[in-house]
């Protein structure tokens, strides 16, 4: 692509990512509106027992009193404003809290993507290497048994076997409680907390990027400039690396942008197993209390976050492969 | 027929699927017959092993009998899977129909929608629309079906797009026949084989969201699933693993059942595409 042409992409690609986050606010305001019950009760998070103060404030604040579309705006106002309304349960602003916990979900969303990438690519191009062999027909059994195994059922089964029965990891949080630490032991303990719910979140992942990556290396394989390396004599190995390798890559790019929802949506049934403190299990907690508004915006940011990891997506596509059309 | 069957049985995988499948609904069906009473009930003491006091796999925090719960638990994941896969085949067949059929500003608008619904994290949405509507099986249902139409969508826009400029659906134009008629007389009948195979595969995610929603609580308070057997025995997997490791491994054996029934369909309904896999693989 040319230089010239970026910035137009890319205004493009903003516009589109403008566009569904109003999307997401809009739907968020209909789902409050049609829910059963009174709006106010809703956005308290308590319906019935609320205190009836607190629901005259709400009603004020959102002019509920008003026409739908005058009360659309308003919310839209304050959505983008940051405001993403308040949690009575918790006595603080949702986007404090959810803000508060973000950090915890991306170091292990990060984590188990990561995991997946490199260990699905690896065993993807062994398997293509090797068509037939064992690491063949281990990503076939793999691909098979994590498409049929639920997320929350894996991570219970890991904790059973490694915390319950082996006792070598911890099953819960993200550090030890009560044991003073410094410097890279603190380091290390994370890492000893993060390992099991990462590899939940990662192995189902690792299956789907193994089976796209030796698919699209078998067919980038056959290709004539491949074939046109080879007559050169380019060493196997760098053939394996440089021509059919990098292009394989691309596939598992697209994906990674169009599973980017589903791993923080695997997030809270992870961070529920491991009592990881992060947003998932912020939006589990909320869920036990029946807080609306901190789930609304548990929605609203994953959803935010997945548009931007989508523009980011685009953008190293375009970077990657000159060729691509991106208009 | 024949030529159908034949050729699903040359996929060994998909036949022991089938017969998985098979046991997994004789044992939704007979549920009531060797567990007769309600799967709430205590049958003996609490957290006992596998084995013991009459109870194959063992009992729960409350002296529940856990095969009973599995059993039960069977009738609704088969019945959410297959009842919601139907909603979604309706929702996206008739989008996919109207954007690859009518095109141009249609087309755009739906493809927008669709893509709509796969940018964002439909696990969140289902969870959100369940809290909010109350847990129950219609909202369970709805909120499946609502995440999981947009594939469908796809598939069927593509197949239509690609039949539309075909001879045979000329010669219904030229006949006069209504585009409604040859829409759903025409064209969707030769859509049918992946919207089959996407069918199958459906209802194997149908029933994993549905434990994992009933899992986090949002599943009916009134009925046993497989997912709240796990949710319940989460808490007190160091006393007793059998709690969550049999319902888990029912979730296991019946998704995996259904993507090979899904893998046998689509060799069987698509011959070339199955001798082509055949040949690279």
């Amino acid at each position: 692509m040319e230089a010239a042409k970026l910035p137009g992409f890319l205004a493009r690609r903003l516009v589109k990512a403008v566009i569904v986050v109003l999307a997401i606010v809009v739907c968020n305001f209909l789902l409050v509106h049609a829910a059963p019950g009174d709006p106010a009760s809703v956005m308290a998070g308590q319906s019935g027992a609320a205190d009836p103060l607190f629901l005259e404030q709400l009603r004020r604040q959102f002019g509920l009193d008003q026409p739908l579309h005058v009360q659309l705006w308003i919310y839209l106002k304050s959505v983008l404003m940051l405001d993403l309304g308040f949690s009575h349960r918790q006595q603080m602003g949702v986007a404090t809290l959810i803000l508060e916990r973000l950090p915890a979900t991306l170091l292990l969303t990060g984590a188990a993507f990561t995991f997946a990438v490199v260990g699905g690519v690896t065993l993807g191009a062994l398997a293509a290497q090797r068509v037939g062999t064992w690491a063949d027909s281990f990503i076939t059994v793999l691909a098979l048994t994590f498409y049929a195994t639920p997320l929350f059922w894996v991570g219970l089964m890991l904790v059973l076997v490694f915390s319950v029965w082996l006792e070598w990891l911890p099953s819960f949080g993200m550090s030890s409680v009560g044991v003073p630490m410094q410097g890279i032991e603190v380091v290390l303990d994370v890492a000893r907390h993060l390992l099991l719910p990462s590899l939940t979140l990662g192995l189902f992942y690792l299956a789907v990027y193994a089976r796209l990556t030796r698919a699209t290396m078998l067919e980038v394989a056959d290709q004539d400039f491949v074939k046109t390396a080879r007559a050169k004599g380019v060493p196997e190995g760098r053939i394996t690396r440089a021509h059919i390798l990098r292009n394989a890559l691309l596939p598992v790019i697209t994906f990674a942008g169009i599973q980017a929802g589903q791993l923080l949506g695997g997030s809270i049934l992870v961070e529920t197993v491991f009592a990881w403190p992060g947003i998932g299990r912020l939006a589990f907690e909320a869920l036990l209390s029946r807080d609306y508004p901190v789930l609304l915006g548990v929605f609203f940011c994953t959803s935010v976050i997945v548009v931007l990891f989508n523009l980011a997506t685009d953008l190293l596509y375009a970077v990657i492969d000159p060729r691509v059309e991106v208009g | 027929m024949r030529d159908f069957w034949r050729r699903y049985r040359r996929n060994k995988g998909a036949v022991v699927g089938l017969v998985a499948l098979l046991a997994v609904m004789f044992m939704a069906a007979t549920a009531p017959i060797f567990f007769p009473g309600s799967p709430w009930d205590m049958a003996g003491a609490p957290f006992m092993p596998p084995g013991e006091m009459g109870m194959l796999l063992g009992s729960d925090s409350l002296g529940r009998d856990v095969a009973a719960g599995i059993a039960h638990g069977a009738r609704i994941s088969l019945m959410v899977g297959a009842v919601s896969t139907i909603c979604a085949l309706f929702v996206g067949v008739t989008l996919g129909a109207v954007a690859g059929y009518l095109g141009g500003f249609m087309d755009d608008a739906v493809m927008r929608f669709t893509e709509f619904f796969q940018t964002i994290p439909s696990f969140v949405l289902a969870i959100l629309l369940v809290a909010i509507f109350t847990p129950t099986i219609g909202s369970v249902v709805g909120a499946i079906a609502i995440v999981s139409w947009p594939p469908v969508a796809r598939v069927v826009r593509a197949e239509f797009l690609s039949l539309r400029g075909r001879e045979f659906v000329q010669a219904a134009e030229v006949l006069g026949k209504s585009r409604m008629a040859i829409v759903v007389g025409d064209i969707l009948p030769n859509a049918l084989s992946p919207i089959i195979v996407l069918a199958s595969l459906m209802v194997a995610s149908a029933i994993l969201l549905e434990s994992a929603l009933s899992f986090l609580g949002l599943g009916d308070p009134n009925l046993m699933t497989w997912g709240f057997l796990i949710g319940s025995g989460r808490s007190v997997i160091r006393l007793a693993w059998w709690m969550s490791v049999f319902p888990g491994l029912a979730i296991f054996i019946t998704v995996l059942s259904l993507n090979l029934v899904g893998e046998g369909l689509s060799d069987a309904l698509n011959p070339r595409l199955a001798r082509q896999r055949g040949g690279s693989a």
